[in-house]
């Protein structure tokens, strides 16, 4: 009941703001970001506050020119690397990268030693 | 022979990831910001609270000494437990706090103010939050300690002010 | 009162597994000869023990017995009875307790199905899977115990987690438990086996129906753990990459290629060490998944509840067990009769390897993309994310391949094949999916690099697997697990490319066009339930021909206060309407998510033919 209250308190005083489409575009890059308040879910799917300004500031970049790159740039300026899903290639991010082929290419090797051609 | 070095190879990799996720248990995973880039943009435009006019950040800033920006508002409960923190360090008269309001209703902050006091030297608006993303915030309250002359960040404090974040911010003034 | 019985049952059970260990320990120094006695009496004892804490833990959450703080922290008097029920697996000590009794259920029945294999073999088993219960009892009893008492008694408990008050959560633990447990015997067993020098093919056709069963049941229990995710979580989608679902699915991988493994070794007596290698790492991983998951180590939706402690003596008992394994296999490694079988380039021994190394990839993956980050934010204090994005970049090309020897290595033969084998029909069934992909990326203009020769691969591999029921091959279940592969993969794609969404703000009134559509928002419904308020919002999506009529709620849960959206979704054979909608900060506003999701209903039905292979597997004996 206590929350209904509060909810209703939230509904009736809260002033508008922005309330344009998001565009596919913002759809787009917000998938690829972590909404850094919430547990596991991306910007796109939360509708917490940092969410909301998160997608509204995705916007705003877009609106000023800014492509994806520059966008992700931005942010992690501002949040660390920990906010894109999609860890660049760095020395820190090597071996994630290519570990999982380093393996595959060792039990191919492995494989190829235990059949017989003839 | 080869098959020892397997073996000994073997168990040192396990004994490696056992240490590490040993030490991963200690780590929080709540997450603790290391500034990445501490220079923020301050060059964006933004209203004041209780009034129609528009200003510049940069403006807001001296060209000496430190600043302390407050991300606050009336409805976050939290920060009517830092707020005097904030009463305190203003009548210390080292510094200037900007409080930036965020996402709130202005008579709601008006009431607010009045009812635990004024500690901003100015206060100016984040309707959208975008402003507050500007710093690199997560919510409110938080609170960042600014260079005026470098306009660079020297520290961060997420959540309420507490008395360790206090007695650091005093450590820094002085 | 009763919530003692379920405490000491579970200290008998302890002192049982003492008795066990030393018992069987003491017989390997002579004829093993224990399990003749009454070590057999008392493994049943030990079950019945555990069945008793379970009932017990059950009974006090369905008298809401809130002297237990178990039930005070997960229940409360207003919950329907199912969910009261569920709650008992719904948190952490509940769900150990459900570990355990999986544990000893499958010891029971092994022993019993065990009965004319070596003495050896089965007591060694046993030792090992009474190790792994008197570890798992350990933890519950001293770092997790659900019988723990609350005094002054409290007079109402805190309630259960709202988002997990739903039917498909509520089974979902139970049967993804006897998969994910069910491992565990396959662990003993190859230790067992190891020991005994007894890994070949009757082992292999023993243990192959263990296999069978975990990996049913991991199956159906990952496939009821995405529905849930599909319309609870209100995102639309079945599969995030969340390292919850990522430990669900390693064991699996691995386990799906121990099951070729083993079939393998069950016709043609090769690859006994691998076999080993996987059987243990499978075990170790269901383990490491719960480490991951308890101990509160990731960042997940599905965060539990967390306790630094739990996480140490998990961490600890898990390399224990691992590094009993690693100087078990290589101690007795010498007792594998290396076959004098040869594997041919061109046999089914080969395609296996194949399919293992493709499936050992696919676990590495999801592997370092899990665990990735805490290495890294443990050894550079950098902190990254790692998402989607990444599982699919390294996945999808390696798919491509993998769908193809899929398609062509079920129909090699045995021992050895001829090269030239490759008929028209093939080729004519490449031809097909070839011109049908390209026609179909090229109309609906979908434009990734890697979806026409994913397409044509999926499509070839589907009609492969159609063509393959008309064939001389008789194995019916790989038939309809290949089968339901193809058309998980098929759908997947489809569902992934024709998918369409549209999100906005609405207020009651409102309509929206989208493409062809237009979604009306007509009214909003507020009803009071048992524990819970809700509105329900009244949608209708009108276009050309009809109009269809979506009713989502917003749930307003009052023990804990927490809000939930409830999609409401309408499934037909061709595609899904899924339609949510969520409170947002602003004057009479809510936030519409509509989604098309086409074939969506295909994926489930597709893992349930896989399942479906499995269990017909099971039920012949010999093939």
């Amino acid at each position: 009941m206590k929350i209904l209250f509060r909810l209703l308190i939230i509904l009736l005083f809260f002033q508008n703001y922005s309330l344009a489409e998001t565009s596919q575009e913002v759809d787009k890059i917000s998938k690829n970001l972590r909404c850094l308040i919430c547990q596991g879910q991306s910007v796109y799917d939360s509708q917490s506050d940092f969410a909301l300004s998160m997608k509204i500031v995705i916007q705003n970049k877009i609106d000023e020119g800014k492509n994806d790159e520059q966008i992700y740039e931005y942010l992690k300026a501002k949040y660390g690397e920990w906010i894109v899903y999609d860890p660049e290639v760095n020395k820190n991010t090597i071996l994630l990268w290519v570990l999982p082929l380093i393996l595959f290419v060792f039990g191919g090797i492995l494989i190829i030693r235990k059949v017989s051609i003839k | 022979m080869s098959k020892n070095i397997k073996l000994i190879s073997i168990v040192l990799f396990t004994l490696f990831s056992f240490f590490i996720l040993l030490k991963g248990l200690d780590k929080s995973n709540i997450y603790s910001p290391e500034i990445k880039e501490n220079n923020v943009n301050f060059n964006f435009k933004a209203k004041y609270l209780f009034s129609e006019e528009e200003v510049f950040i940069n403006e807001l800033l001296n060209n000496e000494g430190v600043s302390l920006i407050n991300i606050w508002a009336s409805w976050c409960l939290p920060c009517r437990d830092e707020h005097a923190y904030l009463l305190n360090l203003k009548s210390l008269n080292k510094l200037s706090i900007i409080g930036i309001n965020y996402k709130d209703d202005e008579k709601n902050a008006k009431q607010f103010l009045s009812e635990l006091g004024n500690p901003y030297t100015n206060i100016i608006t984040d309707p959208k939050g975008i402003n507050s993303i500007e710093f690199g915030a997560f919510g409110v309250p938080e609170t960042y300690l600014i260079d005026n002359k470098s306009k660079l960040i020297i520290q961060k404090f997420i959540g309420p002010l507490d008395d360790k974040s206090f007695a650091k911010i005093i450590n820094l003034v002085q | 009162m009763v919530n003692q019985l379920g405490n000491y049952s579970l200290y008998i059970a302890l002192l049982i597994s003492i008795f066990i260990i030393i018992k069987t320990s003491l017989s390997f120094r002579n004829s093993y000869n224990v399990l003749s006695g009454n070590i057999f009496s008392l493994i049943s004892v030990q079950s019945l023990m555990v069945i008793i804490s379970f009932l017990t833990l059950i009974y006090a959450f369905v008298t809401s017995d809130f002297s237990n703080e178990t039930v005070y922290n997960n229940s409360h008097t207003t919950k329907p009875l199912f969910y009261k029920i569920s709650g008992t697996w719904g948190n952490h000590e509940g769900s150990l307790l459900l570990w355990l009794l999986v544990l000893t259920i499958f010891l029971f029945l092994f022993t019993i199905d065990s009965k004319n294999l070596s003495q050896r073999y089965r007591t060694l088993t046993l030792f090992f899977q009474e190790i792994i219960i008197f570890g798992f009892l350990l933890f519950i009893l001293f770092t997790s115990n659900p019988f723990a008492n609350m005094f002054p008694i409290p007079t109402e408990g805190t309630g259960l987690n709202p988002i997990l008050q739903d039917p498909a959560l509520a089974i979902h633990p139970p049967i993804l438990y006897l998969g994910y447990v069910g491992t565990s015997i396959i662990f003993s067993s190859a230790l067992g086996a190891i020991i005994s020098g007894s890994i070949n093919k009757s082992w292999a056709s023993h243990i192959k129906r263990w296999v069978l069963i975990s990996w049913v049941f991991l199956s159906i229990g990952i496939l009821l753990g995405s529905i849930w995710a599909y319309y609870e979580l209100g995102w639309g989608g079945f599969w995030f990459w969340d390292p919850v679902e990522n430990v669900s699915l390693m064991p699996w991988l691995c386990l799906t290629a121990l099951l070729h493994t083993v079939f393998t070794l069950e016709k043609r007596g090769t690859f006994q060490s691998w076999a080993i290698i996987l059987s243990i790492t499978t075990f170790s991983l269901s383990m490491s998944g719960t480490f991951l998951v308890r101990s509160g180590i990731l960042n997940s939706i599905h965060t539990f509840a967390n306790d630094p402690s739990r996480g140490v003596f998990i961490l600890c008992f898990l390399f224990v067990l691992i590094f009993i394994s690693i100087f078990i296999y290589f101690f007795y490694q010498k007792t594998i009769t290396v076959g004098s079988n040869k594997t041919f380039l061109i046999s089914k021994e080969t395609a296996v390897l194949i399919n293992n190394l493709f499936m050992m990839f696919f676990l590495s993956v999801v592997l370092i993309g899990t665990v990735y980050p805490i290495f890294l934010e443990v050894i550079n204090n950098e902190k990254i994310s790692i998402g989607p994005p990444f599982y699919h970049k390294l996945i999808i090309p390696f798919l491509i391949p993998f769908l193809f020897f899929m398609a062509i290595g079920p129909n090699i033969k045995w021992i050895k094949d001829k090269m030239v084998k490759i008929n028209l029909k093939d080729i004519f069934i490449f031809i097909i999916s070839i011109v049908i992909s390209y026609i179909f990326v090229n109309k609906f203009g979908v434009s990734y690099l890697l979806s026409l020769p994913l397409f044509i691969f999926s499509l070839f591999l589907f009609f492969v697997t159609i063509r393959d029921f008309f064939g001389k091959n008789i194995n019916i279940s790989q038939k309809i697990s290949h089968f339901g592969f193809s058309l998980l993969i098929l759908s997947i794609l489809l569902n992934g490319v024709l998918a369409k969404e549209h999100s906005s703000n609405m207020r009651v009134g409102d309509e929206i066009k989208f493409l062809d559509k237009i979604i009306q928002f007509q009214n909003i419904e507020v009803i009071k339930k048992q524990n819970y308020q809700t509105l329900i919002g009244k949608f209708n999506i009108v276009d050309k021909n009809n109009s269809l009529s979506l009713k989502p709620e917003i749930r307003i849960y009052d023990q804990p206060e927490t809000i939930t959206s409830e999609a409401d979704i309408s499934s037909t054979i061709f595609t899904d309407n899924f339609l949510v909608f969520n409170l947002i900060k602003n004057d009479g506003f809510y936030n519409v998510r509509y989604q098309i999701k086409p074939f969506m209903i295909w994926i489930w039905i597709s893992v349930l033919l896989i399942s479906l292979g499995g269990i017909l597997s099971l039920k012949k004996k010999n093939v």
